[in-house]
């Protein structure tokens, strides 16, 4: 598995940690699927420590934590959002995330360029939240990241991959950039297509927090995850036409 | 003599049903009769077991549908059920809804009848058997009625080494309950006298599940945020403009409501959000009542008046020590 900014993750599980019903099940989450990181919102929380009990009850689950900027509109926003950050988890890791679009919560990738440079010279590793645009991931590449995180569909839609090509052909441009499907996960089904892709982790929260059992459902993501992952490196079989019979066929009797 | 401390939902609920047993009980506040300095001052009072069973367990459901008999045996209670309705867009959320609850009855045509002046919406599911109360004056009569029974209100804070004490205090407790949090809510009372709506209404949204109490007269409570944070000063400019987007989505006419209150304050939580009784040193701490105060009260206090008269152990009750 490559490495994140030098550091090597247990799995390729990343999860966010909103929505769920109560903490307990949100650690049980955790526990129950071993995803080895969590990722944490600080906007709404509030500054000066009034989210700390819940942010302690995150640091406890003993998982690696990457704060993001979720619900930031603008540069400076994110950039503030991201020193918070820094202090109150004492980690250079930061999702930038830069919404530029309310409905479909797209990324402003203009701005998100612009905060990434901003941040990597600050001394931040950057995980940006982006398309699937080639060009993009250059710029934020040539910004200073070493990771990118296009979506799959639109956070929170629960729609799976929706441009396997592009997603495919980004697979292909960046083939040492270690590459996270953020958001838009539904289905177990869609977290394996991921790794199937050739991704090299997957981050979700909705789909887990949301769904009827988070538990279980956290579970199954990782089965699919650690399917997907083992699937890829198996290489699997290309797809074609016409069937091809498993087993020769020339010479049995039942052609005669 | 059973000395309850705190004069909130929780508190006042476990005197008067130990004074229904025919315990003998004495409360001490030093913050007073109810009032805005508790939370549950700002509660929403829905008696809402079966929608709240869309994101909690499975307690709530059952022990929330005790609620409703307790409270009318005690303050007025209006059981006129729950309408809970999502825009065009959302309505993969209302399935959900639907799936993830019971106790409810698809509707569309009838929508009209029952709330009129619901604007713009075709489907809903209508949960009958609910009920709602006004929680200010839930809290007044259940004084007044301990109060009639010749409760002693003391507003001298509790003595030390008090015997047979309940803590009822709320997230002034966690000096006690070290798992106890604080969760954020904030909510508005406006009154829109342009608009009738006769029962809760709840709007499904994919980020912001909201709803809306009418408290007579106009008057309809907003609530209710639910965040992970533990100020409790004031009021966010995103929580005001979402609580005020959903009663617009509702009917646009509650633009031109007044605002007549704007309330903030923690609900006391344990990690699973469900409420807890311990006994520990010989004092019975009740607490983690969460956003369910109005629906797990009565059974809360049936736990503690089990425990504390009987040495009953309900489901409730997680830790028992000297």
């Amino acid at each position: 598995m490559k490495r994140f900014y030098g550091t090597e993750l247990p799995n390729p599980l990343m999860l966010g940690t909103a929505q769920y019903p109560s903490p307990a099940i949100l650690e049980q989450a955790f526990r129950t699927s071993g995803a080895g990181v969590a990722t944490v919102s600080l906007r709404r929380e509030g500054a000066e420590g009034a989210g700390a009990t819940f942010w302690k009850m995150i640091e406890d689950l003993g998982v690696r934590i990457l704060p993001n900027t979720a619900g930031c509109h603008t540069v400076k926003e994110a950039v503030t959002t991201a020193h918070m950050a820094r202090e109150v988890f004492g980690t250079r890791w930061i999702k930038l995330e830069l919404i530029g679009h309310t409905d479909s919560l797209q990324p402003d990738v203009f701005q998100l360029v612009e905060a990434a440079k901003i941040l990597t010279e600050d001394g931040f590793q950057v995980f940006p939240y982006t398309t699937e645009d080639l060009i993009v991931g250059e710029r934020l590449l040539a910004a200073g990241c070493e990771v990118l995180m296009p979506w799959g569909a639109p956070i929170g839609s629960g729609r799976g991959l929706n441009n396997p090509y592009a997603l495919r052909a980004m697979r292909a441009e960046f083939p040492d950039v270690p590459l996270v499907i953020d958001a838009g996960i539904g289905l177990p089904s869609h977290a394996a297509q991921a790794m199937e892709l050739g991704y090299d982790a997957v981050l979700l929260n909705t789909a887990v927090a949301r769904a009827g059992d988070p538990v279980a459902m956290a579970r199954a993501m990782m089965g699919a995850i650690e399917a997907g992952r083992l699937a890829r490196d198996a290489d699997p079989i290309d797809a074609r036409d016409m069937a091809e019979a498993s087993t020769p066929v020339i010479g049995k009797a039942f052609l005669a | 003599m059973y000395s309850v401390i705190g004069s909130g939902v929780a508190g006042l609920a476990v005197a008067s049903e130990l004074a229904s047993r025919g315990a003998e009980v004495q409360i001490f506040d030093p913050a007073g009769p109810p009032g805005p300095h508790g939370c549950s001052w700002w509660a929403g009072g829905m008696l809402a077991p079966w929608c709240e069973y869309e994101n909690a367990e499975e307690p709530v459901l059952r022990l929330g549908q005790q609620a409703i008999a307790w409270w009318q045996a005690r303050t007025t209670v209006e059981r006129r059920g729950t309408l809970v309705v999502a825009a065009r867009r959302d309505l993969p959320d209302l399935r959900r809804f639907a799936r993830r609850t019971e106790g409810f009855r698809e509707v569309d045509a009838e929508l009209a009848d029952l709330e009129p002046e619901l604007h713009g919406f075709s489907k809903g599911l209508f949960f009958e058997n609910e009920a709602h109360l006004s929680p200010r004056k839930a809290l007044a009569d259940l004084h007044a009625g301990l109060v009639a029974r010749g409760v002693a209100f003391h507003t001298a804070p509790a003595p030390e080494g008090l015997e047979n004490a309940i803590d009822c205090r709320g997230l002034s407790a966690r000096d006690a309950l070290p798992d106890l949090r604080g969760v954020k809510g904030e909510m508005l009372v406006i009154r829109c006298p342009d608009v009738t709506l006769t029962r809760p209404v709840r709007l499904l949204h994919p980020r912001i599940p909201l709803y809306i109490v009418p408290r007579g007269n106009g008057v309809y409570m907003l609530g209710a945020t639910m965040i992970e944070s533990e100020d409790r000063r004031r009021i966010t400019a995103r929580s005001m403009l979402e609580l005020l987007s959903a009663a617009y989505a509702l009917n646009p006419a509650f633009g031109e409501a007044e605002v007549l209150e704007i309330g903030v304050d923690l609900r006391p939580a344990f990690p699973d959000n469900l409420p807890r009784i311990r006994r520990i040193g010989g004092r019975i701490y009740a607490n983690g009542l969460y956003r369910h105060g109005y629906l797990l009260a009565p059974a809360l206090a049936k736990g503690v008046a089990d425990l504390a008269l009987n040495n009953i152990h309900s489901e409730m009750v997680d830790e028992d020590r000297d």
